[in-house]
């Protein structure tokens, strides 16, 4: 029994048929909210149910390889042919089926969120092209069209942070993603062209069918290529150097910072390594850079979540720090292992996004009222929420158990599987920087698990901080608001589900589940081709951990490491007396450290932007407008009105002056016709 | 023989002519020494053989043309108060050297013929001219292989006509 | 013969060309284009009698356009002299920078 997809094109076109009409409303009538409220969800909701059926197909039958859905020829040009056309198999199937699910219960969501916004229907146009470009991103079927997906979702990126634009905080933010991502394309770039240059092709099934036998294994080139693809990463998933525009990107709604700063976007990279994993698992250097980067991230950004105060900026250094998780997994080799995560991720940290959205949504309702200048997203106002937001605040908690690692919520499943992996693969050449790797991931899950109980204590628990006359304007979301975190909080509980290791599946009651590692192998199709270059070149993956232990035993230990964070966490924030953020001193010694992120953004500053700006003032002063200006434009100029001024002196007028230059022309042309003559 | 020494004598005439009205500061010298080179014109004409265009020099160049040049230096009273226009130094120097040139690329051209002339006095065309007389035998060629350039140029000189009266009139 | 007043031709166009040159009385300067023109038909005539009568008919035909062109270019001068009072083509300068 054979696959046949169905109307996938329409998956990818629905939204874009929305982008159109959302932005004729948004330029025609913007202060319509009818159709936008219809449309926009509507076509993510029919995307999702196309994605569904082929995902049912695909379930079915269970195709062997990828499925080729024939669009036009893009780019017929000499050897390079470039086709339209989109590319379904279990790992884009995977990616839809997010990017839609989720995407629809964020566009229901924004239906509350932005119902009061003058830019509604604008809104709706930006993200439902997000959507339309993130599709193509993980539907197309060769590298140029994923880099037209990911150039798209980036100027969506962009729109969407800036969408408040009349603030210049937002534009800088927006501004800022949109350099920051430029340096990522430039590796995404230079890879593909050196990509085309040693296999001939672009298309994803001819570049990995060629890569084995174009590369060798470890060679200079295809680990140049690959540090190239994951310096696009970096830009794109907001991994250390590049990931100081997350954070930023906050200044975006905080849907947008849902679906597009936690669930989707940002682990485009994620998925891009995944796609590219036979070119990755070739250059085992690129490997141990892609995991160690990732470690690293994940370390980093979750010692800054622990000192801010900022709801969204917590949540964004635990994006980063998830995203880090990701890069470990797929660094490794473990690919399935990465987008389980990912898929995970997008559950939880959009479940938490939208729940801060729906705590800011009612702190600033309640803030509007009084006309109290005090910052709604500022944790230090909030305190003793739960009263208030009662089903905002247990979605949140499931959320936090998720991403701190708790059985039986899905990030205890995915986390747990990543950093096993890391362990059981630290063998061979891979053995130091994997080990150090396994234990920094521990060391993250631990922060991670801390600055997520911080959170949710300041915000809903204790005493609330508000004064009385908001307190009595806190009220809950409105349904299309909660739906979306009820259902979310439920896919974060059962998420983990579908991919539980073996080890674990074979404990009593911790893991029972008839399907062990599902996902996993669902995936293979896709993952094959690399885990064959692996299982060649690497020796076999180990049964125990670097310091002894089986998978089991460490599930158990991170289980626990994560409950007891938990537990003394809270009770060590629940004894901090907070004071609302106007009446509270900077943090110092260390702290602040932190709260200042280390002083990234001041060190790129200096670094960077610095000696960048100088340097264009430099060039515009000299070179722009002395070279160029000067010389070149004006200098043209006035080199013309000097010759003629020159030419001009010789019009004097004087019929002789024409007439001996007449003569001395007759005279040339004679020299010309008949030379035969001097 | 005779011939030979008119032709001389005449062409000594023209050049003579055409160096005095060149270089006479008086305009009405000028032109007189330019009629006097017209009439050696004519002269070395006829001893071509061109009689009729002999005459019509004489009586439309040397007649009519010079006497409108005269007529308009009278009208303009260039007669007398006239002031030396002739340019020196780099213009003579200059003047010279292109009339030089002129002078030697043409002579050049006759020096190096590219068709073979008669070196004899004879020439068919006289016997032509003994047959049909000297007006026939410019005529013959004139109304039948020219005539529509023949009344083209009538029409020029009409044309000519009347613009140099809308030019000259002060009030059209 | 015939050769000669080629040279001849030659010798009275150069003439006509170093008047051009450095005369600027503007009457003067249109006797010397005619004199050009009477050394053309110099030429026009001696070889004439080489070719054929059809030199003659040009020549014919150059005393037509002769006469044309010294009515319109004596208008010419007359109209000019009626704005500036001289016929001195320094001061006909208005063709300049």
């Amino acid at each position: 029994m054979t696959f046949e997809p169905t109307l996938v094109w329409a998956i990818v076109l629905l939204p874009l048929l929305g982008f159109v009409v959302n932005g004729v409303v948004a330029l025609a009538a913007p202060e319509r909210k009818i159709v936008p409220t219809i449309v926009g969800p509507a076509v993510i909701a029919i995307s999702f149910a196309i994605a569904l059926v082929n995902f049912f197909g695909m379930l079915r039958t269970g195709p062997e390889t990828a499925v080729i859905v024939p669009g036009y020829t893009w780019i017929p040009s000499g050897s390079l042919q470039v086709e339209a056309s989109l590319q379904l198999d279990q790992l884009s199937m995977l990616m839809t089926l997010i990017i839609t699910g989720v995407g629809f219960l964020i566009h229901l969501y924004s239906v509350g969120y932005m119902h009061a916004d003058k830019g509604y229907a604008r809104y709706f146009a930006y993200i439902n092209l997000f959507v339309f470009f993130m599709l193509l991103l993980v539907l197309g079927s060769s590298f140029p069209l994923m880099f037209v997906g990911w150039e798209g979702v980036g100027l969506c990126s962009y729109l969407l942070i800036g969408f408040w634009y009349t603030g210049k905080v937002n534009a800088d933010a927006g501004k800022k993603a949109f350099i920051v991502n430029r340096i990522g394309d430039f590796g995404f770039i230079v890879a593909m062209l050196m990509i085309f240059a040693n296999t001939g092709s672009l298309s994803f099934q001819s570049v990995f069918a060629a890569a084995p036998s174009a590369f060798t294994y470890g060679g200079a080139v295809v680990t140049a290529i690959t540090l190239f693809l994951f310096l696009g990463a970096t830009g794109k998933s907001a991994q250390i150097p590049l990931y100081v525009w997350l954070p930023d990107a906050m200044a975006g709604p905080t849907p947008v910072s849902a679906l597009i700063h936690a669930a989707t976007m940002v682990t485009a990279g994620v998925y891009m390594v995944a796609r590219t994993g036979v070119l990755f698992a070739l250059a085992p250097v690129s490997m141990i850079v892609v995991a160690g980067i990732g470690a690293l991230t994940a370390l980093f950004a979750a010692t800054i979540g622990l000192a801010q105060y900022d709801i969204k900026k917590v949540l964004a250094y635990s994006t980063v720090s998830q995203l880090g998780y990701m890069f470990v997994g797929v660094g490794v080799g473990a690919y399935s292992a990465g987008i389980f995560h990912l898929m995970t991720h997008a559950f939880f940290k959009a479940l938490l996004f939208l729940g801060s959205g729906a705590v800011i949504h009612a702190m600033h309702e309640a803030l509007h009222h009084t006309h109290r200048d005090w910052d709604a997203q500022d944790m230090r106002n909030m305190g003793g929420l739960r009263r208030y937001l009662p089903i905002t605040f247990v979605t949140m908690w499931v959320g936090t158990l998720a991403i701190a690692g708790v059985w039986p919520f899905a990030g205890f499943f995915s986390k747990d599987e990543i950093i096993w992996q890391v362990a059981a693969r630290a063998v061979g050449p891979f053995r130091g920087w994997f080990t150090l790797y396994w234990v920094m991931a521990l060391v993250a899950a631990l922060l991670t698990a801390f600055y997520m109980t911080r959170l949710m204590i300041m915000t809903f628990h204790g005493k609330s901080r508000l004064p009385d006359e908001e307190r009595h304007h806190l009220h809950e979301v409105p349904w299309v608001m909660y739906v979306p975190l009820v259902l979310l909080a439920v896919l974060s509980v059962l998420g983990g589900w579908i991919n539980v290791p073996a080890a674990i599946g074979r404990m009593p009651v911790l893991g029972w589940v008839p399907h062990a590692e599902w996902l996993h192998h669902w995936l293979e199709p896709v993952t094959a081709a690399a885990e064959r270059i692996q299982a060649a070149n690497l020796p076999a993956l180990s049964e125990t951990a670097p310091f002894g232990g089986g998978e089991a035993l460490w599930a158990l230990v991170s289980f626990a490491i994560a409950v007891a964070t938990i537990v003394i966490a809270s009770a060590v924030i629940s004894r901090v007396e907070y004071r609302p953020a106007l009446e509270s001193a900077a943090p110092a010694g260390f702290r602040r450290v932190l709260f200042r992120k280390w002083y990234v953004d001041e060190i790129y500053d200096a670094l960077v932007v610095r000696p960048v700006i100088r340097a264009s003032r430099w060039l515009w002063r000299w070179i722009d407008q002395g070279l160029i200006d000067g010389v070149l434009v004006n200098g043209a100029a006035r080199l013309s009105r000097m010759v003629g001024w020159f030419g001009s002196r010789l019009q004097t007028g004087q019929i002789n002056t024409y007439a001996f230059a007449v003569v001395l022309g007759v005279i040339f042309l004679f020299l010309f016709v008949f030379p035969r003559l001097f | 023989m005779i011939r030979e020494i008119l032709w001389w004598i005449f062409a000594a005439e023209a050049v003579l002519g055409a160096l005095g009205m060149v270089l006479s500061r008086n305009p009405v010298g000028s032109l007189l020494s330019l009629v006097v080179t017209f009439f050696g014109l004519a002269a070395i004409y006829v001893l071509l053989g061109a009689f009729f265009i002999s005459a019509i020099q004489v009586i439309v160049y040397a007649g009519a043309i010079m006497v409108l040049f005269l007529f308009v230096i009278m009208l303009l009273n260039l007669g007398h108060d006239y002031h030396a226009d002739l340019r020196r130094g780099v213009w003579l120097v200059l003047g010279g050297l292109a009339s030089g040139l002129i002078g030697f690329v043409l002579y050049r051209a006759v020096r190096t013929p590219s068709l073979e002339l008669p070196s004899g006095l004879t020439s068919p065309l006289d016997e032509l001219v003994q047959r049909q007389g000297a007006v026939g035998v410019i005529a013959a060629p004139l109304f039948r292989d020219f005539s529509v350039a023949f009344e083209v140029t009538s029409v020029l000189l009409l044309v000519a006509a009347i613009g140099a009266v809308v030019l000259a009139k002060r009030r059209v | 013969m015939l050769t000669l007043s080629l040279v001849l031709a030659a010798i009275l166009f150069a003439i006509g060309v170093l008047g051009v040159v450095i005369r600027r009385n503007a009457i003067i300067l249109f006797m010397c284009v005619e004199l050009m023109l009477n050394a053309a038909n110099l030429a026009f005539i001696a070889l004439s009698r080489a070719v054929g009568i059809e030199g003659q008919v040009f020549v014919f035909f150059v005393i037509s356009v002769a006469a044309a062109e010294a009515a319109v270019g004596l208008a010419i001068i007359i109209s000019i002299f009626r704005h500036i009072e001289t016929v001195d083509i320094k001061n006909f300068n208005l063709l300049r920078w």
